[in-house]
């Protein structure tokens, strides 16, 4: 063999034990999520087998069908859209606005505002945890979508990263703008927000994402059934004894498909959004 | 002004000088400037204050404060609370766990995160099908991740005990053995939070010039080699990054203890924020609770600035 073959077959050789290593890895990363929506399409009998089965024989229904006839489940994940679509769209328009002004417009005391806004950063959210509570108790908020919604509809990470993408726009667009009289306001909805459309849809996904996947803050804000977000309600579901793994699965598998099918259609706009500042909350 | 612009253009050679000065802008009117820029920060200085600002002192006042189960001061304690928070066994053992917790869950997730980012950086064929999955966790909340996991650690029918017995080892009580149930939580919360820092170190790995590694492959480095004197250095920034942000949200982690092990068994799982929300939420001591929250606040201050004084200098944000 010449020294040429054998070298390709070493190449050959170490790809395959890449590929091995990778598709091991990948197995045990997907597995729990694998499992959620193999355990869906079981049936009773299947699951309480004494070996865990891993794949189902039939795609059998009757779990959705429980879970959505049994439990509000409906109504959770339409409190999660309304909760996330509302944070979503507020924390666009705060954010692009504050954004634009932190930007472009000159006003006094705006880099020590700035800088104060970034200061929240280093707060965790846990830290106020005790007194937002207490003012929503005193609001009435409790048990209310205004109390899920409204203290999350300003972030700083969401105007820090559209300033960013605001500045790098070519400046020869605001000005011609500006030379035809246009003002702040048509400036800003007529070009800024138009060319903006990626870094508006790195925030979307971000902040949908984020709300959608909340946990302690609507733990403790909802009490009755009918408020609660799907997350908290899935959890609830599991405390009940008489759930079997099928039921409370097919409820995780519902949660998850909005999720999920904002990863396929959104992982990129979510790169850009962690690579930008990688704040998770 | 506009005689000027009158006597200018009287003087032809004059007019493309006073076109040119056209060109330029006019700048805006100055009080109306100030008003827009407030009137555009103004939703968000006000929710800010509200929900950040204000909270934050007002955490902060609480600390030094009793109250009663609906929050209402009740009497000035000074330091006491803080006294008694240092003194407490349940809040230096809470301490403890928590740092346990971190040292279980960042090194490990990294060096994982780390392993996959290397391996998937190139242009084998269908990598792009491993990025995607090995980025699937992002999407993952706490809540439904929780109970997935909650059903893989049954002692009986989950799939971990079935593989430890395939394997000829003996079953373990993942979540109810006070020396397991820490490193259980870990280990699921290493595998939410493995999405997020592939996606940041491999973002990392892409940044690096490609100039770089072809003029070491010229010099006829092997890969180990170019490994460790180009991969590394370049990107230990990012991975000094993602150190430090996994140590706060482990500083930070809630929902996989109350859903999974609920700070128990024997205390074993009482993380800080556990221990907070039970102090607040349960006991009604929001002074008390206060009084950790703040401590919280200034162990994640030091980390941010450790990142900042350490960090900043050296990471490139693509």
């Amino acid at each position: 063999m010449s020294a040429h073959a054998i070298r390709k077959k070493k190449i050959r050789l170490t790809s395959l034990v890449h590929y091995l290593v990778l598709v091991i890895l990948a197995i045990i990363v997907i597995y729990p999520i694998y499992f959620a929506f193999s355990y869906t399409f079981m049936t009773p009998q299947e699951v309480s087998t004494a070996t865990p089965n891993f794949f189902p024989n039939s795609l059998y229904l009757e779990n959705i069908k429980e879970v959505l006839a049994t439990t509000p489940i409906l109504r959770f994940i339409l409190n999660s859209f309304i909760i996330s679509i509302a944070v979503m769209i507020g924390e666009i328009i705060t954010g692009s606005l504050a954004a634009y002004a932190f930007a472009f417009v000159r006003f006094k005391g705006r880099n020590i505002i700035f800088a104060l806004f970034l200061a929240t950063l280093m707060v965790p959210s846990e830290v106020t945890l005790i007194p937002r509570y207490l003012m929503m108790q005193a609001f009435g908020w409790m048990d209310t979508y205004q109390g899920l919604i409204v203290p999350h509809l300003a972030t700083v990470f969401g105007i820090f990263l559209l300033r960013q993408f605001f500045m790098q726009l070519p400046k020869e667009l605001m000005e011609a703008a500006r030379m035809d009289g246009a003002g702040h306001l048509r400036i800003f909805l007529t070009i800024i927000l138009p060319l903006s459309r990626p870094a508006i849809g790195t925030l979307g996904v971000y902040s949908f994402l984020n709300t959608w996947n909340q946990y302690l803050w609507p733990l403790l804000m909802t009490n009755s059934e009918e408020m609660r977000p799907v997350q908290i309600g899935i959890t609830m579901l599991q405390d009940e004894e008489f759930m079997s793994w099928n039921i409370v699965l097919a409820g995780v598998t519902i949660a998850l498909i909005p999720s999920l099918l904002l990863l396929v259609f959104g992982l990129k706009q979510l790169v850009a959004g962690i690579t930008a500042g990688a704040v998770k909350q | 002004m506009a005689k000027n612009q009158n006597v200018l253009k009287s003087i032809p050679t004059l007019t493309p000088a006073l076109n040119k000065q056209r060109v330029k802008p006019r700048p805006f009117h100055k009080r109306i400037e100030q008003i827009i820029g407030y009137g555009f920060i103004l939703p968000t200085v006000i929710l800010l204050s509200m929900f950040v600002f204000y909270p934050f002192l007002q955490s902060v006042y609480l600390s030094f404060f009793m109250t009663d189960p609906l929050g209402n001061i009740v009497g000035f304690v000074g330091l006491q609370n803080y006294v008694d928070l240092f003194t407490s066994k349940e809040f230096l053992g809470s301490l403890k766990t928590t740092f346990l917790f971190a040292i279980f869950t960042v090194p490990t997730g990294i060096f994982i995160s780390l392993l996959l980012a290397v391996l998937t950086h190139n242009k084998l064929k269908g990598m792009r099908i491993f990025q995607f999955i090995f980025a699937l966790p992002i999407a993952m909340s706490v809540g439904t991740s929780s109970i997935i996991w909650l059903l893989l650690f049954n002692p009986t029918s989950g799939v971990l005990n079935y593989l430890l017995n395939l394997v000829g080892l003996e079953s373990i009580q993942w979540l109810t053995d006070p020396n397991w149930a820490l490193v259980s939580v870990s280990m699921m919360t290493i595998w939410l939070s493995l999405g997020l820092d592939y996606i940041i170190l491999l973002a990392g790995l892409q940044a690096i010039p490609k100039e770089l590694y072809e003029s070491a492959k010229i010099d006829g480095a092997g890969s180990f080699r170019i490994f460790s004197k180009i991969t590394i250095p370049m990107l230990s920034p990012t991975i000094f990054f993602v150190l430090i942000i996994s140590v706060i949200q482990a500083l930070q982690a809630f929902g996989q203890f109350n859903i999974l092990t609920g700070g128990g068994p024997m205390k074993s799982t009482n993380v800080f924020v556990f221990s907070l929300y039970q102090e607040a939420f349960v006991n009604f001591q929001f002074g008390l609770g206060s009084t950790r929250a703040f401590v919280l606040f200034v162990i994640i201050l030091l980390f941010t600035w450790i990142q900042f004084k350490f960090g900043e200098k050296k990471v490139h944000y693509q």
